[in-house]
C-alpha cells in the first residue's frame, strides 16, 4: 500500500480539524501527548491534538491528511509532521486579524521545512467579519504564485477544491522538474 | 466583506501598504483607547482626504489657519461669514480676494492630511475598520497623495523598537528589489542615510552587512528597511537554512521533495499518484 500525505496546517483555532474532517472518511483521530519542558523541568500537564484524517484511492493508493497542532510550542512536532508531504495547506482564520501574523510565521517556517507546493486557504469565507483572500495575500506576503483559496472548513466542496488547487499546483511543480530535466 | 482588526496587530504601515496594492476606494477609520477617532479616505489606493473626529469641524479655514495663511481673527471671521458653503467654494472666494494662492490651499490641505495621518502612526493600539467606497463629502477639498512616501514617511516616524524587532528579527537576511510593476522608486523621497542603503541593496548584501558599511545601528537599519518594505520597495531574500547534521546529502538547505511512497520516486510515478488523488477527490 502506498501512502501520499499532506500536512493542513495554520494558527491555533483555524480551522484544521474540521477542515480534514469534511473530507476525511474516518472521523478525524486526534491524538494527545504529554509534553515535559526541559528548560524549566517543570512538567506540562497541557495536551496536544494532532489531527488524522484518511481518503482512500484505491487497494494500492491512501492519502493521509495531518493538522499540526497550532500553539507555538509545540512547533518542534511539525519538522516531524512535514517528512514525506507531497505539499501543505496553510490555514487562516479570515476572520482573526489577530492571528495572521502567526499564519505568516507559521508559513515560513513550513516553507523551510520542505520545497513542497502549498496553498493558503483562507478559512471561514462565509462570516461576515472575513476578510478578503486578496488582502490576506497582501498582509501575509504572498508570492503571486501562491494560490490563496476562499474556503468554509465546514463545507466540503470548498475543502475539495483547497485540496484540489494543492494537487493542480503539485503538478505543475512536476512539469517544471521534468522540462528542467530534458533540458 | 469586512476589513477590521485592531492596530495591536497590524501597524498602520501594514494597512496602509494594503490599501495602495489592493487600489482600494473607501474611509478607514480608527478609533484609539483615548476615544480620539481618525478617518482617512482613499480612491484607487491613494490618499485623498484626513481628518481626525467630525468630518463637518473640519473646515478650510481652520486648516489654513493651523498652516499659518489666515489669521485667527481672518479664519473666525471666515467660518462666521460663509455658513453653509462648501470648501471649495471658500477656496474659491479667499483666491478671488487675494488672501491665498491656489498653492497655498494645496499645501495645507496635503499637510493637514498628513499630519493627520503621521499622528495615526504613533498609535499602537487601536480599532480600525475600513469601509468600502464610502468616500468624504463633495463640499471638502481632496488631494491625491501616493502612499508610498506616506508610508516611508510615517516609517521614519516610528519609533517602536519591539515592532521593527519583530519584522525583522534577523538582520543575517538579505534583501533585493522588489520586481512589482508598479513599484514607483522615482516617487518616493529618500534621505541621504537610506539612499545609501539602497545603494548597497544586494542579494550578497545581508542587512547586517549594509549597517556596518554604513556606520548604522542595528535600530537604524531596521527602521530604514522596515520602511522601505512597507513601501513595498525592497523584498526580503529568503534564505536557504544550514543543512541539517541528520541530512547531510541536502545542498539546498532544504528537504527535496518527499518521496511519499517507493514506487513514486521517478516523476512519472508522482505524476500518476498526483492524478490519482485529483481524480479521487473530485469524486468525494
Amino acid at each position: 500500500m502506498q501512502a501520499a500525505k499532506m500536512v493542513v496546517t495554520g494558527p491555533f483555532s483555524s480551522g484544521k480539524t474540521v477542515f480534514i474532517g469534511s473530507v476525511s472518511e474516518i472521523d478525524v483521530v486526534s491524538t494527545e501527548r504529554k509534553i515535559t519542558s526541559n528548560a524549566e523541568q517543570i512538567k506540562e500537564t497541557t495536551t496536544v491534538a494532532m489531527d488524522f484524517g484518511r481518503i482512500t484511492v484505491g487497494d494500492d493508493l491512501v492519502l493521509y491528511l495531518f493538522g499540526t497542532p497550532g500553539q507555538r510550542r509545540f512547533d518542534f512536532m511539525w519538522d516531524i509532521l512535514s517528512q514525506g508531504m507531497l505539499g501543505f495547506v496553510v490555514m487562516v482564520d479570515s476572520t482573526k486579524p489577530e492571528t495572521f501574523r502567526e499564519a505568516k510565521r507559521i508559513l515560513e517556517t513550513f516553507e523551510g521545512y520542505a520545497s513542497t507546493p502549498y496553498v493558503v486557504a483562507a478559512n471561514k469565507q462565509d462570516m461576515e467579519d472575513a476578510w478578503e483572500p486578496e488582502d490576506l495575500r497582501i498582509i501575509l506576503r504572498l508570492k503571486p504564485e501562491v494560490k490563496i483559496l476562499p474556503c468554509v472548513a465546514t463545507d466540503k466542496e470548498t475543502v475539495k477544491n483547497v485540496l484540489l488547487e494543492l494537487l493542480y499546483s503539485i503538478l505543475e511543480e512536476l512539469d517544471k522538474e521534468e522540462s528542467a530535466g530534458q533540458n | 466583506m469586512a476589513l477590521k482588526g485592531n492596530l495591536r496587530d497590524f501597524s498602520t504601515t501594514q494597512l496602509l501598504n494594503l490599501i495602495n496594492l489592493a487600489r482600494k476606494t473607501g474611509t478607514l477609520t480608527i478609533e484609539n483607547a483615548g476615544n480620539e477617532e481618525a478617518h482617512m479616505s482613499f480612491q484607487e489606493g491613494k490618499l485623498i482626504y484626513a481628518h481626525m473626529g467630525v468630518e463637518q469641524d473640519n473646515h478650510l479655514a481652520q486648516i489654513l489657519h493651523n498652516a499659518g495663511k489666515l489669521s485667527k481673527k481672518q479664519a473666525h471671521i471666515l467660518e462666521t461669514k460663509v455658513q453653509g458653503k462648501s470648501d471649495k467654494q471658500i477656496g474659491h472666494l479667499l483666491i478671488q480676494a487675494g488672501y491665498v494662492t491656489q498653492s497655498d490651499i494645496i499645501q495645507s490641505v496635503r499637510q493637514n492630511v498628513l499630519n493627520v495621518v503621521y499622528k495615526m502612526f504613533t498609535w499602537a493600539e487601536g480599532l480600525f475598520r475600513f469601509e468600502a467606497n464610502r468616500l468624504p463629502s463633495s463640499s471638502h477639498i481632496t488631494i491625491p497623495i501616493d502612499l508610498e512616501s506616506v508610508i516611508m514617511e510615517g516609517s521614519r516616524r516610528l519609533k517602536e523598537w519591539e515592532i521593527l524587532q519583530e519584522e525583522l528579527p534577523d538582520l543575517d537576511i538579505s534583501l533585493h528589489f522588489t520586481d512589482r510593476p508598479d513599484a514607483r522608486l522615482r516617487n518616493v523621497n529618500l534621505t541621504v542615510e537610506e539612499w545609501k542603503v539602497i545603494s548597497l541593496i544586494n542579494p550578497d548584501n545581508s542587512m547586517r552587512k549594509i549597517a556596518q558599511a554604513n556606520n548604522l545601528s542595528d535600530f537604524a537599519i531596521r527602521r530604514i528597511i522596515y520602511g522601505m518594505l512597507q513601501a513595498g520597495l525592497v523584498e526580503l531574500t529568503q534564505q536557504a537554512r544550514p543543512p541539517k547534521k541528520a541530512e547531510p546529502t541536502q545542498t539546498t538547505g532544504r528537504r527535496k521533495r518527499a518521496q511519499t511512497a517507493g514506487p513514486s520516486e521517478t516523476p512519472a510515478a508522482r505524476r500518476s499518484v498526483v492524478e490519482r488523488l485529483i481524480h479521487r477527490i473530485r469524486g468525494l
